[in-house]
């Protein structure tokens, strides 16, 4: 279970260093965001929520059945649209409305 | 490195935790004084720190129309088989819609149907979008003048002075470039108060996934029990720590399976297809040996039978998750089968000792303060009120938050002298840590052995949550060579001193566990607390059993049951 943070798009603001409520990502001799625990992740994808640039990815680990898909996700209003990329490169997407409750 | 800075803080009211119980404390604060300084240590950033950072599902404490507190403390009573402090459990009850109504009122969407009412899931829960339930929180809490939030800090330890709590020591996590060098900032905050509100404790087992999804846990890896540590290594009175809670949850993901049982209504069932919910009950102790015993006896792997479900289900499921657990989600969609195609696959998850869902934790009395004077606990640090969950942990940040702010009114005193011996003394404890060079073990070498002890001789995963008088003298003696062990690690920076004494708070908190699984010789709650000693359960154990750590000694102190109507008071601290 963790994160990639892509050091290309990251524009150093920092948010997801402050966000993660294990602080495992940390700054870089170059000033970028990199997960410095990786294998301390919760999996609570609060970063990828934060991230203003879609930087950064979740996915499974191998042992917990991952397949290398990767799930980034995107604020729009009220809105949250997850983003499923899988290897073959099809991307399924999911629109949560935040005003909207779970059904269960 | 070293510690360079010390910082010396004084407050009215400190409070240990920016969760859930936490957060609600201080907004209680600043309603009903809001002259009162307060400040929040937490040890990540309370916009996502604690249980609810990816989101809850439900609210899943609250008296739906037609039902009343006590029904709930009946319920939460029926589920904990007697082990319970009725008087924290209806206080607790009787709050529970008015902080609802508090968080609807911040911004939280709860679904209502045509005619303005909640919508209820089942007796006890409503519906809601939990995603951002934390930084609705946390938003609130921001925006309060009389408190100051000082986001990653580590506490390690409570100041106590003439049988008193004076404040907590602690360091920052994040090293101080001020002159160009990184060094360490250390913490002394003072104050009339404390609220202790830093969670439960995880990490103390072997975990379901041990590898490089060794965090892919149920509770939050990073509630690693400070509390309950530095509630034991201060003397306070324990309670229930035997009553450990064990979840059961979707395979690997560890993903909850209320919202698919509830939800769409799947039942267990075996590799045969069997439902076996009715031959072991459904309390929560009960839905979690169930499953053990059918694949102990070759009927595994178990399921939550959702083949058959309708497409709609699958999405409603899918996006549910998203709102809590996305990681269930992504499995779906990368298995390429959805609930409606497979069932999913259920197992128990390694034991906890969290005081939100069972009963572990400070002994408190019905105001929620401890055996130590002027420390007040809430939430899962707190025990005696289990099923508490998020609006429960609330309303004990709540209770909490009202005695202290009467407390400090009537009281009428001063903060006390600082002694800036023992603050030194302390920096110098953590510049021992940072400075070291003869430690032969890591950190994370510590944490694995202590995980394999307690797996193998208290009843982890490994043993089927079973242990006999035997096995348990073992881990015992395992985890005091540990202990000795932590006392001589190496941290390369302050995050890894927050590592050492995660380190350290757990294995203290396992030897307490240990004392509490001895003293209870009796099989109350299967798996829970499964003794094959004594693997009946007899009225004779309709007690606490609760402990004080007294000259580097668990002392085991039973306590008769607290009715309901009760206010208990403590009467020999």
């Amino acid at each position: 279970m963790s994160i990639v943070i892509d050091k290309n798009i990251c524009k150093s603001c920092g948010r997801c260093l402050s966000v993660c409520p294990g602080s495992l990502i940390k700054k870089d001799t170059e000033n970028k965001a990199f997960i410095k625990y990786p294998k301390d992740c919760w999996g609570c994808t609060s970063c990828i929520k934060e991230c203003p640039f879609d930087a950064i990815s979740f996915y499974l680990g191998a042992d917990i059945g991952g397949m290398g898909s990767k799930m980034t996700v995107k604020q729009r209003d009220h809105y949250l649209d997850w983003n499923i990329e899988k290897t073959d490169g099809t991307v399924e997407t999911i629109v949560i409305d935040k005003k909207e409750s779970n059904k269960y | 490195m070293e510690i360079k800075r010390k910082e010396r803080l004084e407050t009215d009211i400190l409070i240990i935790g920016g969760g859930t119980a936490g957060c609600y404390a201080a907004l209680t604060i600043a309603v009903e004084s809001p002259e009162c300084s307060v400040i929040i240590a937490e040890k990540a950033n309370i916009k996502r720190s604690g249980c609810l950072a990816a989101g809850v599902n439900a609210i899943n404490a609250y008296i739906v129309e037609g039902r009343k507190p006590e029904d709930y403390v009946d319920y939460a009573n029926k589920d904990a088989d007697g082990i319970v402090r009725e008087d924290l459990l209806l206080t607790m009850s009787e709050g529970l819609n008015r902080v609802t109504a508090k968080m609807e009122n911040l911004g939280l969407v709860i679904l209502k149907d045509e005619n303005g009412k909640y919508v209820a899931r089942g007796n006890r829960n409503i519906k809601i979008n939990g995603e951002n339930i934390k930084p609705i929180m946390a938003d609130a809490v921001k925006k309060l003048s009389n408190v100051t939030v000082i986001n990653q800090v580590n506490i390690t330890d409570y100041i106590i002075e003439n049988n008193e709590i004076a404040g907590a020591y602690g360091f920052s996590i994040e090293e101080d470039n001020t002159d160009g060098n990184l060094s360490g900032v250390a913490y002394e905050i003072r104050a009339k108060k404390v609220l202790c509100a830093t969670g439960g404790a995880s990490g103390l087992y072997k975990p379901n996934n041990p590898g490089f999804s060794r965090h892919k846990m149920w509770y939050p890896p990073f509630n690693t029990g400070a509390g309950y540590a530095m509630g034991i290594n201060a003397g306070a009175e324990m309670t229930t720590f035997e009553m450990r809670f064990i979840a059961l949850r979707c395979k690997d993901t560890i993903a909850p399976t209320g919202t698919i049982a509830q939800g769409v209504g799947a039942k267990q069932v075996n590799a045969l297809g069997e439902n076996y919910e009715g031959k072991y009950g459904i309390t929560t102790s009960q839905r979690v040996y169930g499953t053990v015993k059918e694949n102990l006896e070759g009927r595994g792997p178990c399921y939550l039978r959702t083949e058959g479900i309708s497409e709609a289900q699958d999405d409603s499921l899918k996006k549910a998750y998203l709102n809590m657990a996305p990681s269930q989600t992504l499995k779906w969609i990368e298995s390429g089968k959805n609930p409606s195609e497979q069932n999913v696959e259920i197992e128990g998850t390694e034991p906890y000792v969290v005081g939100g869902h069972t009963a572990s934790g400070y002994w408190v009395d019905t105001n929620r303060e401890t055996t130590l004077h002027g420390l007040y606990a809430a939430g899962d640090v707190a025990g005696g009120c289990p099923q508490k969950y998020v609006t429960g942990a609330m309303v004990e940040g709540e209770i909490a938050a009202k005695a202290m702010v009467a407390a400090i009114q009537s009281e009428n005193k001063t903060l006390s002298e600082k002694s800036a011996d023992e603050f030194d003394k302390k920096v110098a404890e953590y510049d021992a840590i940072l400075q070291n060079t003869t430690a032969t073990y890591s950190i994370e070498q510590l944490e694995e052995a202590m995980q394999k002890v307690m797996d193998t001789y208290a009843g982890g995963i490994g043993n089927h949550y079973q242990f006999n008088e035997s096995q348990l003298a073992l881990a015992e003696e395992k985890i005091l060579k540990i202990q000795e062990l932590a006392e001589n690690v190496k941290a390369e920076d302050m995050h890894e001193l927050m590592f050492a004494y995660e380190l350290k708070e757990r294995l203290t908190v396992c030897l307490t566990l240990i004392a509490h699984l001895r003293a209870r010789k009796e099989t109350r709650w299967h798996s829970f607390a499964e003794n094959l000693d004594y693997p009946e359960k007899s009225d004779e154990w309709l007690k606490y059993v609760n402990t004080k750590k007294e000259n580097g000694k668990i002392e085991v102190i039973f306590r008769d049951l607290v009715k309901r109507g009760e206010t208990y008071e403590h009467s020999n601290r």
